[in-house]
């Protein structure tokens, strides 16, 4: 039933100019959600009809006085086709378009991915929609500034003016983990994301052996990323011992930054260290 | 007419014939299928009796089982259960025996040693256990003495466990469509490998969480002809992966084709899935003694070791199999059918294709654990 409507109202939207005469006089443009006014002349009681896509008004009018449209009555913005149907003479028409308002009212933001490795050139990338206050899509062209800022204050900005009411840019990931906030803004209008820079793969691997009884205590340094972020915990750190044809695995997280795990002491033992993709020093056991 | 009436009286004739005959002289597998004894036969060879002992697992026949045993004095029925499927819910907890071998050691004639090989039907397919049997002679009949194994008991106490866990609040229902929802995990495939076999094409890799936040994954593979680049098949890894990725941890892939020739591949399309799920770091299981056996019985074996304080009610240890140039050349795997208890090692075997056993150079092995009411790889 909405459908039908739907199409009803778009086939006239369209017809109605060729349908009826072409006599009222009505504003060629009306910002959304602004008053207007449009007069009549004659007299009698007559209805008017103000239909677009997005909405429908109807007023009944005293001939030969002002109708008026209060402010907020007519906001989604599109052409409008308007029909003053007379009880005794033939309807009038015309059209007019609303359009977004001039001020933005709101932003909606969408950045992109909300977590990446640090030092990644063009990783963070940022879209914004701008709409006025009555959620039409704001298509003249507006300055956005996009701002990235990490904990430690450093700042990356750009301005971009929006085409067709949407504005994109990209962001480098800083040096430094944490969590940076992402903002778009025009003027008092702002929308912030916040995106988490995680440390990367770790870097210069390093673990040291010390006898534990009959086992050995094997133990990292601090694993750290190239840019000196701490790899998180949770981390799986892989050691392997080679002796005589045998060999021995265990992956273990990161506890405190550090993984250590006990392991069979065997003379002529060798022992390497891994994370993911990284290998680490590699120890012989002589003892 | 008169014909069709003696054909019809033929006919009904022989089919009370073949009631009867049914009846008094029914084949073995009809008394089975009746409900009768099964296949049990006289004891009057100890591999008769062991047979009869597989038959009673084979049918449930616990108590059964229990009494036709020669030291059954020793234990209770209660240890007997205990010891064929475990203390600790494991793969066998619910699992049931498919089918029995027995193979007869050595005789004396008072005394015999008889292997009998379980096959148990486990959600993960059959899982065999291998028991070497004493069978006496009591009078005329052969009894078999079960090798009850020392079960391990954990002692009451406390592990205090402080081990990372991640846990996920994803976005609302009624948030905005621009707002942002937690990223999935990173995962890159770092090495892929097509081999054809007597079976069909398999594809086998590696697969890395390069993440921070643990994953749980899978691969799909398509393959695409030779001629047109249509897609031939698609398949995923199913089982042979672990399923669950804590950050920077690798798992090996394997996903066959059967039935399809490498010749035919024109090219592989492959597809890394991975969601952010809720996970622990523990437990920490340990692979010991890690041995490559040569042919003729080509295997990695070891022991796994569980550091953790938690039981692992099931363990799935995955091989990944490298030439000297370090690819990948095979994937194989294996379930443990019992749980592994906090520092208690237990064996596992993973057997290797003969024919690929001497590409075989070095080898690495993860082990992917499930916990009673949570997962973890």
């Amino acid at each position: 039933m909405k459908c039908a409507w739907t199409v009803v109202m778009g086939c006239g939207v369209w017809a109605a100019p060729f349908a009826f005469p072409q006599s009222l006089t009505l504003p060629r443009t009306v910002e959304a959600g602004s008053a207007f006014s449009i007069p009549s002349s004659g007299s009698g009681k007559a209805t008017l009809y103000i239909v677009g896509l997005g909405q429908v008004l109807k007023r009944e009018v005293d001939l030969g006085q002002t109708v008026s449209i209060a402010q907020g009555s007519l906001y989604s913005a599109g052409h409008y086709v308007t029909v003053l149907e007379r009880e005794s003479s033939a309807a009038e028409s015309g059209s007019l378009d609303v359009v977004p308002a001039g001020t933005a009212a709101d932003i909606t933001f969408l950045a992109r991915p909300s977590r990446l490795p640090v030092g990644i050139h063009g990783g963070i990338t940022g879209a914004a929609y701008v709409f006025d206050s009555y959620h039409n899509l704001i298509t003249k062209p507006t300055q956005i500034s996009f701002e990235l800022s990490s904990p430690k204050g450093t700042k990356q900005t750009r301005t971009v003016a929006t085409r067709y009411g949407a504005a994109w840019t990209e962001m480098d990931s800083t040096e430094q983990q944490g969590a940076d906030r992402f903002v778009a803004r025009i003027g008092d209008v702002s929308s912030t994301r916040v995106i988490g820079q995680v440390p990367g793969d770790p870097c210069s691997l390093k673990m040291s052996a010390k006898p534990a009884g009959q086992q050995i205590q094997l133990q990292t340094d601090p694993v750290r990323d190239c840019s000196g972020n701490a790899v998180p915990d949770g981390t799986i750190v892989t050691f392997t011992e080679t002796y005589n044809g045998g060999e021995s695995t265990v992956d273990v997280p990161l506890k405190r930054g550090i993984a250590e795990v006990k392991m069979p002491s065997r003379p002529g033992a060798r022992i390497s260290v891994a994370s993911g993709v990284v290998l680490g020093n590699e120890i012989r056991w002589e003892k | 007419m008169n014909k069709g009436r003696v054909l019809a009286v033929l006919l009904g004739g022989a089919t009370i014939l073949l009631i009867t005959i049914g009846t008094l002289w029914p084949s073995k597998s009809a008394r089975v299928y009746a409900g009768a004894n099964g296949f049990l036969q006289s004891a009057a060879t100890p591999e008769d009796a062991v047979r009869n002992l597989g038959e009673q697992l084979r049918q449930g026949a616990w108590q059964r089982a229990y009494d036709g045993l020669a030291n059954k004095t020793q234990f209770t029925e209660q240890k007997f259960l205990y010891d064929l499927m475990g203390y600790y819910p494991n793969l066998r907890t619910y699992a049931t025996v498919d089918k029995y071998d027995v193979r007869p050691l050595r005789s004396s004639a008072t005394e015999a040693e008889v292997q009998l090989k379980i096959y148990w039907a486990t959600v993960v397919g059959a899982e065999p256990d291998t028991r070497v049997l004493r069978v006496v002679k009591n009078g005329d009949q052969w009894q078999p003495e079960w090798p009850l194994e020392k079960q391990t008991v954990l002692p009451p106490q406390v592990i205090p466990v402080n081990y990372l866990r991640w846990d996920v609040i994803y976005r609302g229902a009624g948030d905005d469509w621009g707002a942002q929802d937690v990223e999935a995990p990173h995962v890159r495939i770092i090495d892929m490998h097509p081999v054809e076999r007597a079976s069909g094409v398999v594809i086998l890799g590696e697969l890395l969480n390069e993440d921070v936040v643990p994953a749980a994954v899978g691969v799909n593979a398509t393959l695409l002809s030779k001629k047109d680049k249509s897609p031939i098949a698609t398949e995923g890894s199913f089982d042979k992966i672990s399923h669950l990725l804590l950050p920077k941890q690798v798992t090996p892939f394997l996903i066959s084709f059967p039935n399809v020739s490498l010749s035919d591949v024109g090219s592989i399309r492959m597809t890394p899935m991975s969601n952010l799920v809720a996970a622990s770091a523990d437990p920490v299981i340990e692979i010991q003694d890690e041995k490559l056996n040569p042919v003729p019985d080509p295997s990695v074996t070891g022991q796994l070791t569980n550091q953790s304080g938690q039981i692992v009610n099931v363990a799935h240890v995955l091989g990944t199999f490298y030439d000297k140039s370090g690819n990948v050349v095979w994937v194989a795997d294996q379930y443990i059918d019992q749980a592994l208890l906090p520092q208690t090692p237990v064996p596992f075997n993973i057997p290797i294709p003969e024919d690929l056993a001497r590409k075989v150079s070095t080898e690495r092995t993860v082990v992917a654990t499930y916990v009673a009411g949570g997962a973890r790889g």
